[in-house]
């Protein structure tokens, strides 16, 4: 661990330095114009999220009818008999799952080995920046690298053949194993912020007792930082549900799950099919643009998804109690690897 | 306690295999990644070397080339693999300079905001509003960005004179520079905020209060002290944020037009209201194009040129962020 981090923070905080009350009346006309902005933009992105949801809301609810949750989508031109969206429903999940199941354990294994051993140190630098350039990939390189790999001969039994003997190279499993490295980046560094702010004397206690690292690691420290693993599973999530172009690219523009062969899980896994993004996608007028209503109704779930997620980290960072320097929340912090771009 | 000591003591067989286990998954992800630089340039060698460095540069109509190149027709006189990226580069170019630009004046203020001037309650509903516009999909903003933005801006912004002035060339319908640079500031603050306003929450109390002390008003001091402190954090999220813009595709692909065109800055405000194609946004157009070799090996000529910039940005801000914590603050 750097020294830095060893070193106790500093007394950080606006809370403590902020000075008495001052009136900026008697500042110049120039800081007072600056303060004036300051206001205007953080209550202007206040109501510009408020507009959004609120726009998404009323548009969702509008068109947002039962049937549409239970319903498998079909293809006709009248909105009226083109179905729900179950299917994108049973998709979204189905990805989220695959990609969360291969990311979760690996992020943490990863940001332990950062956090408690980091021997070499070249190695960790070298794992650490790798981590940071996978955070800034965009998702669409990581889609058409995932059918680069996807669609070599010896995974074929993860999609399907064509008649030819080609394999495909698209299925659900392989969107969701690429989804998993969009939300590698937040699980890593969620977990090893967690495992570098626990006091040393947790572990000393531990060794004290005679256990090994190992064994500190799983017995005492996992458990401690359980909701920063949380945070990070809940982040990557919701980056996962939220991506478009790694469908589109694996999973194709199909509107109903198109299983391959006929064993139940193993054949969903290998076919293809449309999760929620990609049902807005199409159905907005940059896809087949057939039905914006649908488009409405299909993201306005989407983002209850999504805002569920983000309800949940709140919950875990602050039923934590760590709130820190500024006050700002440690979600906040892990922004830079959540980005909403190249979704 | 020192570590080292601890980490002799605590040493056993098992838990150097756990050690090794680790440590190989962690390796396993570097490998990954190399093998993701290296697989993309190689599938895009063919694009690249057939077209050499004027790749980059201009020369005819870049969807026409795609168009060929998707019929296995060469263009008369042009190899297959004839390719000249420019208004796709340029199309990149303009939405994404744009955006940092609006987004950087935006989140510093929205960060000083965060930081200093709200009062806790506002504070406590500013943080959460960062975080969902981190977290809406870009699906979203796509969806709300061609069916109300891209409308309003089609119906009141652009008049019919300018319609007419470049009609010989173009179509304006509000699918354009403007539309597309407004969404994707919106997409990109949240990142730039949350790294400017940690830095600024890490900037210790005491050199503020120094300032204070001096009877410097609190917005000359935030300039010039905490500002001056973060200002490395505020590069990397620049930077970090630009890389972040090149790779977005969905709501880029969706709003701005979807035609390689490129706009002439010299027509002034009009060449914010013509179309054009980002790089990223061309790959998600030609997903069905990927079974067809030519068109692959362009496609991914593109990947390479995202991924190869995206990553060299990411590095940049991570130096930058390496110069902050040699004041010794972590952010």
């Amino acid at each position: 661990m750097a020294a830095t981090e060893l070193a106790p923070a500093p007394p950080s905080g606006s809370v403590i330095a902020r000075a008495p009350r001052e009136r900026t009346g008697s500042w110049p006309l120039i800081d007072r114009i600056a303060y004036f902005l300051c206001w205007t933009v953080g209550i202007g992105l206040c109501l510009i999220a408020l507009a959004i949801v609120l726009f998404m809301a009323v548009k969702g609810i509008s068109y947002l009818r039962p049937s549409l949750l239970v319903n498998s989508p079909a293809p006709s031109v009248v909105q009226s008999q083109s179905g729900g969206f179950l299917d994108p429903i049973e998709g979204t999940l189905l990805v989220a799952a695959i990609g969360t199941v291969i990311a979760a354990p690996l992020g943490v294994a990863i940001a332990a080995w950062l956090a408690e051993y980091r021997r070499p140190s070249w190695l960790a630098r070298a794992v650490e920046s790798a981590i940071e350039v996978m955070a800034g990939a965009p998702s669409v390189v990581l889609a058409l690298f995932g059918l680069l790999i996807f669609a070599q001969d010896f995974l074929g039994f993860l999609s399907q053949r064509a008649a030819t003997g080609a394999v495909y190279g698209r299925s659900f499993f392989a969107a969701g194993a690429v989804m998993s490295i969009l939300a590698l980046p937040l699980i890593v560094s969620a977990t090893r912020e967690g495992f570098a702010q626990l006091p040393d004397r947790l572990r000393e206690a531990s060794y004290a007792l005679g256990r090994t690292r190992a064994t500190t690691i799983r017995r005492v420290l996992l458990p401690a930082i359980r909701p920063d693993i949380a945070t990070g599973t809940a982040l990557g999530m919701g980056r996962i549900v939220g991506d478009t172009a790694i469908i589109t690219i694996l999973l194709g523009a199909g509107l109903t799950m198109q299983p391959v062969g006929h064993t139940p899980v193993i054949g969903l896994l290998r076919g293809t099919g449309p999760t929620l993004t990609s049902y807005v996608y199409e159905n907005s007028p940059a896809g087949e643009g057939l039905a914006p209503q649908k488009a409405y109704a299909a993201a306005f779930v989407l983002l209850l998804i999504v805002l569920a997620l983000n309800a949940f980290v709140t919950w875990l960072t602050n039923g934590g109690a760590r709130s820190e320097g500024g006050g700002l929340s440690r979600a906040l912090r892990l922004i830079p690897f959540m980005p909403n771009l190249s979704r | 306690m020192d570590r080292a000591l601890t980490r002799r003591w605590a040493t056993g067989k098992t838990d150097q295999r756990a050690e090794r286990t680790l440590g190989a998954l962690a390796v396993a992800v570097l490998v990954l990644i190399g093998a993701m630089l290296v697989t993309v340039v190689i599938k895009a060698w063919p694009s690249f070397s057939h077209n050499g460095l004027s790749w980059f540069g201009p020369g005819g109509d870049v969807d026409t080339q795609i168009r060929a190149m998707a019929e296995s027709k060469a263009l008369p006189g042009r190899s297959l693999y004839y390719f000249r990226a420019w208004p796709l580069i340029w199309g990149t170019l303009l939405t994404t300079v744009g955006a940092v630009l609006i987004a950087l004046v935006v989140s510093m203020l929205a960060a000083i905001f965060l930081t200093e001037f709200a009062p806790p309650a506002i504070r406590r509903v500013l943080d959460p509003v960062i975080r969902l516009l981190a977290g809406v999909p870009s699906v979203i903003y796509g969806l709300i960005g061609i069916l109300v933005l891209a409308r309003y801006i089609d119906n009141h912004w652009i008049s019919n004179a300018r319609r007419a002035s470049v009609n010989y060339v173009v179509q304006l319908n509000g699918n354009d520079v403007m539309t597309a640079t407004l969404i994707l500031t919106l997409m990109i603050l949240p990142i730039m905020v949350a790294i400017t306003a940690s830095a600024l929450a890490s900037v210790p109390g005491a050199w503020r209060e120094g300032s204070l002390a001096l009877g410097v008003n609190r917005w000359r001091t935030i300039w010039r002290v905490s500002l001056r402190t973060a200002r490395p954090a505020i590069v990397a999220a620049t930077v970090l944020a630009t890389a972040r813009a090149l790779g977005e595709a969905v709501m880029l692909a969706m709003v701005s037009g979807g035609r390689g065109f490129a706009p002439n800055l010299l027509d002034g405000v009009t060449a914010l209201f013509e179309p054009v194609r980002p790089l990223a946004a061309t790959i998600l157009q030609n997903k069905e194009g990927l079974t067809i070799p030519v068109l692959a090996h362009t496609v991914y000529a593109i990947a390479a040129v995202l991924l190869v910039s995206a990553a060299m940005l990411s590095f940049a801000g991570w130096f930058a962020k390496q110069r902050f914590h040699r004041y010794g603050l972590r952010a």
